[in-house]
């Protein structure tokens, strides 16, 4: 496995009914450090069992997934926790702790792993990595309930970066979001990969528009598998029937 | 004739074997689902000693678990002891006996009523409230953050409410025990006239603090099943607002029998403690 690749995965199979379905069905990939992969594919097709996969989650029933050099599959518990700790994520729904403030919610990860920082230190790097995110001061002693959508995504990102992660995840950042919210989330994705120097940024999605928009490195998926990966112009130029489709489809919508 | 009665033989036979079947399975069922809430309170309850301690967080849920729950109990417990007094006073007014009120009274608030009626009570508002505040973390993707985070969620969610439960309870107990001695001693001294002196002789000549202590251990019991049971429920839910509310009426449903069928258990394992320890 070599450091050039912040996550690699070898003949990657998950079967959850002991073997007589895959739904990941022997995946090879690798994602350079430091790019901003998009991970593309209708749904059902494996994206965020993947992804579970990438975060140690889940376990896989055959192959290797490897994340900053280590092989997740032999790693101890408490080797994957502090792994973790090199993982950014942001989720769906943001999933914002929603009995904590805004603020609250970027310190509690710092609070978890750096416990040795004083209350005062917490809050300035939690306040830093709000500000980093977009979020208006106003917000800070907010409760999640009461912010909008694209705040929440602005809010949740800011906690995904409070430990400063090499490898940010995003799944599916845009879903349920209109047109100018996607827009907006998709542009903090691309500045956040930019002001991050050296951070790998996945991001998981099925809108085709906002992977070409934002993504250097492509990947599609179909029925478990890697069906294409690629330059957004990979993916025009493809002949693969499916990612015509795909294509064609995406380029609809717009 | 014959090939209509071998006909309906078929589907009685077919009627039997999918009762059984059913049986078989409800039963195999509960045993997989015990086993594997025993397992899930073994593997929180071992986070206790673990690093970072979560006392803060211990501490809110003992203030959520006790302190919230304090007046609910002041009113149950106040006017359980006074209606348990009148229905034993109507009884022994008849065989003479009033003077044996106090101690009949104690002796069943102590034993029986205090703990099941706190574990009943607190199951149904506390432990509702867990299996609900965890399965809306579970479906809104909370629990999997925290763990993307580095952080288990069994010992920063789980392990407190349990640990809470187990101190608090017993407390709470506590309280519904003096609260309904004090309804029962009102009632008793107050409104049908028996003797102060004798009502509180005969309590201090009959009641031995292990009996107290059986239903503080009782309690004690409870509150880590209610909890097991309702985190468990919440933990592991399933679906949108409808996985939550069926977790939840699941917690609060199954604490409340298993809390009714251990105190059976329980009685009964104590009083055999009790005779083979003298």
């Amino acid at each position: 496995m070599t450091k050039e690749f912040a996550i690699e995965i070898k003949d990657l199979r998950k079967s959850f009914d002991g073997g007589k379905e895959f739904v990941l069905n022997g995946i090879n990939l690798s994602i350079p450090r430091g790019s901003l992969t998009v991970i593309i594919g209708y749904s059902g097709t494996g994206k965020s069992v993947l992804l579970k996969h990438m975060l140690g989650l889940l376990k896989p029933t055959y192959g290797h997934v490897c994340v900053l050099g280590k092989d997740l599959v032999s790693l101890q518990e408490s080797d994957l926790v502090k792994l973790r700790c090199s993982f950014g994520v942001l989720f769906q729904n943001a999933a914002l702790f929603d009995d904590l403030t805004v603020l609250e919610n970027v310190a509690f990860p710092i609070h978890e792993h750096r416990r040795y920082l004083p209350a005062a230190e917490i809050v300035k790097i939690a306040e830093k990595k709000l500000h980093m995110s977009g979020m208006d001061t106003k917000h800070f002693n907010k409760l999640p309930g009461e912010l909008s959508g694209g705040m929440r995504k602005r809010a949740g990102l800011a906690r995904a970066l409070a430990l400063d992660p090499d490898i940010l995840l995003y799944d599916e950042p845009t879903t349920g979001l209109d047109p100018i919210l996607t827009e907006m989330v998709d542009n903090l994705i691309l500045e956040t990969h930019q002001k991050q120097r050296g951070s790998t940024s996945i991001v998981v999605s099925h809108d085709l528009m906002a992977a070409f928009r934002i993504g250097e490195n492509v990947v599609m998926l179909d029925k478990g598998k890697v069906l294409l990966q690629g330059t957004p112009s990979d993916f025009l130029s493809s002949d693969l029937e499916l990612v015509r489709k795909f294509v064609d489809k995406g380029l609809k919508k717009r | 004739m014959l090939n209509s009665f071998l006909e309906k033989r078929e589907k009685f036979n077919q009627f039997l074997d999918s009762v059984a079947l059913d049986l078989w399975n409800t039963v195999y069922n509960f045993f997989i689902s015990t086993g594997s809430i025993a397992i899930f309170m073994y593997e929180s309850l071992k986070l206790f000693g673990s690093k970072p301690k979560r006392t803060d967080e211990i501490i809110r849920h003992m203030e959520f678990i006790g302190n919230k729950s304090v007046l609910i109990i002041l009113l149950t417990g106040s006017f359980t002891g006074m209606a348990l007094s009148y229905q034993i006073y109507l009884g022994f007014q008849l065989v003479n006996a009033t003077n044996l009120v106090g101690p009949t009274v104690a002796l069943g608030i102590t034993r029986e009523l205090g703990p099941v009626l706190t574990g009943l009570i607190v199951s149904a508002r506390a432990g509702g409230a867990m299996a609900a505040r965890l399965g809306t973390m579970r479906v809104s993707e909370q629990i999997d953050a925290l763990e993307v985070m580095g952080v288990d969620p069994k010992q920063y969610l789980v392990m407190p409410r349990m640990v809470a439960a187990l101190i608090t309870m017993p407390l709470l107990c506590g309280i519904f025990d003096f609260i309904a001695m004090l309804g029962s001693h009102l009632l008793c001294i107050n409104v049908l006239g028996l003797d102060e002196a004798i009502f509180w002789d005969k309590i201090q000549l009959w009641i031995n603090p292990r009996d107290i202590n059986e239903g503080l251990i009782k309690s004690a019991v409870f509150g880590l099943t209610f909890a097991t049971i309702c985190s468990n429920a919440g933990y592991f839910t399933k679906g949108g607002a409808k996985g939550v509310g069926e977790a939840t009426n699941k917690g609060v449903v199954n604490s409340m029998v298993l809390i009714i069928i251990l105190n059976f258990i329980m009685t009964n394992l104590i009083r055999f403690y009790y005779t083979l320890t003298g």
